[in-house]
């Protein structure tokens, strides 16, 4: 459906508002490239600066410094109608006195497509999100999971080159959600040409849909990578924490054996990294990946709270004035509060992030 | 025993409630409205309906409509009313999206102004504009003091023109409030969603937020409609002489004619007609949602 395959690519852009003392700063020298007909996640916490990019690749926001371009065309300076992309938001956005198949209609209209030709792009958009028995209602008479179906027909229609969605999904319910998640990948699977920047703050969302993710906090790139290493591998604290909610312990690195690390009384194998001994890091280790009982690096703790999740135990055990979080699969007799327990986790699993990486990328 | 205490006044109370039925409530602001509004209103159409010759006939309506006057005086305040509100819609239109989705220093207080502005006589305005374009206005002035000649060319203020862009000035105000309440209410993500999708500003305007300001623009419109057709101050203040409007002639009629009848028969019209318009306008703005 898409006419033509184009990637994004952010040249150190800016973006600031204000001046003097009240500057204030959305987007710090952002460098990244959004490879065509790859979905790239922007993750990351309320004023992170996420949007901003977004906002900046569709025109809305001027960038301060940098270049912002579509394929091998600069933008930077074109206004928003000039840039060929759909662009799809939180809440919809339908104009409410147009029914779905003019809603659908409108960007062909605009961008001056032969006539003869709209009514058939309008079915075949309406087809692709399963919305073709609604094209005559008004958007009032849809659900919202309805609603955001033919926004994204809409943005599809003019067949862009780049998709921006822009935390699409945060209206929805959870079920919801979770459907238009499956939708949105089924989408990318029958349209693998358009490139799509999906801004998000849902760590969910990212990892189910994106080729890649971007990690942003406080108008900075943090981190990029695939779903998987982020989760697997993350460079920066701020990654571990937000992307899989990981425990962050505090350890010196041994001196002795390489791999050892101590944490409080423990000593603690690691997989070898290039940090000098005797330096402070941060040991990173998802929740999941710890188990109850005696294993390869025990520690050894009270439990301060239990929480059942339904298939899962979360236990939070205090080591060493350190809060341990262990994802366990529900237990027949979990743990009382106050009782002295120990869990573990495997070498391998665990990943060493030196200190000075943590915040600035 | 203590049940008996507790439901006893819940009861009583119950049976006092349907004892007086709702609508009596309904009764004192009737009769207010009544003595205030519908007795006065009533003594008019009475009083047109009684000619000077005694009795009750319509008489004074075939008088009044088979004067050249009358006619007259009917054309021009439609198309008076009709004209001002034109200019008021486009005009307002214009000045309230600007204010609203164009940002410049000082947009929110010109916005507050426009509160300020709607309580202003309209006296005051069409004074304003004297001192403007009055005969010996600063205009006027400033052209005779620049040419030399004896009169200015702003000669327009005493003739309908003048009229019309009085009422122009004062009414379009009363456009932008519901206006600028309904652009407020326009989510902006619609607009930025239009733009990526290639519509230019003209098309933003025309197919996005024209549609949804229709009810505040039909609000706006209709009310200055209505305000225009009873519009007196602004005509006498201008000084217009060959101008004679529906108010104007009941004015006449009843003070300067004592023609009592007379100025109930063009007051009664003047009343229906704006009922009507108000009715029309209640009917389309049902059929358009609003």
């Amino acid at each position: 459906m898409a006419e033509r395959s184009s990637g994004i690519r952010f040249d150190r852009v800016s973006v600031a508002y204000g001046g003097g003392g009240a500057r204030t700063v959305a987007l710090d020298s952002l460098d990244l490239t959004v490879e065509p007909g790859e979905v790239m996640a922007l993750l990351g916490p309320s004023g992170s600066g996420k949007t901003t990019a977004l906002r900046a690749v569709a025109g809305f926001v001027r960038p301060t410094s940098g270049r912002v371009l579509i394929g091998e065309r600069d933008v930077t300076d074109l206004p928003p109608h000039k840039r060929g992309i759909g662009m799809v938001v939180q809440q919809y956005a339908l104009f409410p006195h147009m029914r779905v198949e003019d809603n659908v209609a409108f960007g062909m209209k605009a961008q001056k497509v032969p006539k003869g030709e709209i009514p058939g792009r309008v079915a075949e958009a309406l087809e692709l999100t399963g919305m073709a028995a609604y094209a005559k209602r008004y958007p009032r008479e849809l659900s919202g999971g309805q609603q955001q179906r033919v926004a994204i027909a809409r943005a599809l229609a003019i067949r862009p080159g780049v998709l921006l969605l822009d935390e699409p999904l945060s209206a929805l319910d959870a079920q919801l959600r979770s459907g238009m998640l499956a939708e949105l990948a089924r989408l990318h699977r029958e349209l693998p040409d358009v490139s799509i920047l999906y801004v998000t703050h849902d760590q969910v969302e990212a990892l189910t849909l994106a080729d890649r993710i971007t990690v942003m906090d406080r108008a900075r790139l943090q981190d990029v990578g695939t779903p998987q290493d982020l989760y697997r591998r993350p460079r920066t604290e701020f990654t571990a924490s937000f992307v899989g909610n990981a425990n962050l312990l505090p350890v010196t690195v041994g001196s002795g054996e390489k791999g050892t690390v101590s944490f409080g009384q423990a000593e603690l194998k690691v997989p070898t990294q290039d940090v000098a001994a005797g330096a402070t890091a941060t040991l990173c280790v998802r929740p999941h990946l710890v188990g109850l009982g005696d294993g390869p690096n025990s520690l050894t703790g009270e439990v301060a709270e239990v929480q059942w999740r339904g298939s899962t135990h979360r236990l939070f055990v205090d080591v060493d004035g350190h809060r341990v979080k262990a994802d366990l699969r529900e237990l027949r007799e979990p743990p009382a509060l106050g009782e002295r327990v120990t869990v573990h986790f495997a070498p391998e699993d665990a990943v060493l992030l030196a200190a000075g990486v943590a915040e600035d990328g | 025993m203590a049940s008996t205490t507790l439901t006893a006044p819940v009861e009583t109370t119950a049976k006092t409630r349907t004892k007086t039925p709702s609508w009596v409530w309904s009764l004192p602001p009737v009769a207010a409205l009544a003595v205030v509004f519908l007795y006065p209103l009533y003594l008019v159409v009475e009083q047109s309906l009684r000619p000077d010759t005694g009795g009750t006939s319509l008489q004074p309506y075939a008088d009044v409509f088979a004067s050249s006057a009358f006619r007259e005086a009917l054309g021009t305040t439609v198309w008076l009313a009709v004209g001002s509100t034109a200019g008021c819609l486009v005009l307002g239109f214009v000045l309230a999206l600007v204010i609203a989705f164009v940002p410049f220093p000082g947009g929110k207080a010109v916005a507050k102004f426009i509160d300020v502005f709607l309580s202003f006589p309209s006296f005051l305005i069409t004074l304003a504009l004297l001192f403007v374009y009055g005969q010996v206005g600063m205009a006027n002035g400033l052209w005779t003091d620049v040419t030399g000649a004896a009169s200015g060319p702003f000669q327009f203020l005493a003739t309908p023109w003048g009229v019309l862009l009085a009422e122009i000035t004062y009414f379009t105000p009363f456009v932008m409030r519901p206006l600028l309440a309904a652009f407020s209410q326009v989510d902006t993500a619609q607009l930025e969603v239009a733009s990526s999708l290639g519509a230019r500003p003209a098309r933003i305007v025309r197919q996005v937020i024209l549609p949804e300001a229709l009810p505040a623009l039909a609000a706006g419109g209709s009310l200055v409609l209505v305000m225009c057709l009873n519009e007196f101050g602004i005509v006498l203040f201008t000084g217009a002489k060959g101008v004679t409007t529906l108010p104007m002639l009941v004015y006449g009629k009843a003070i300067l004619e004592s023609d009592y009848p007379g100025a109930c028969v063009v007051a009664v019209v003047n009343v229906a007609i704006s009922v009507g318009l108000y009715g029309l306008y209640r009917v389309v703005s049902r059929r358009v949602g609003a």
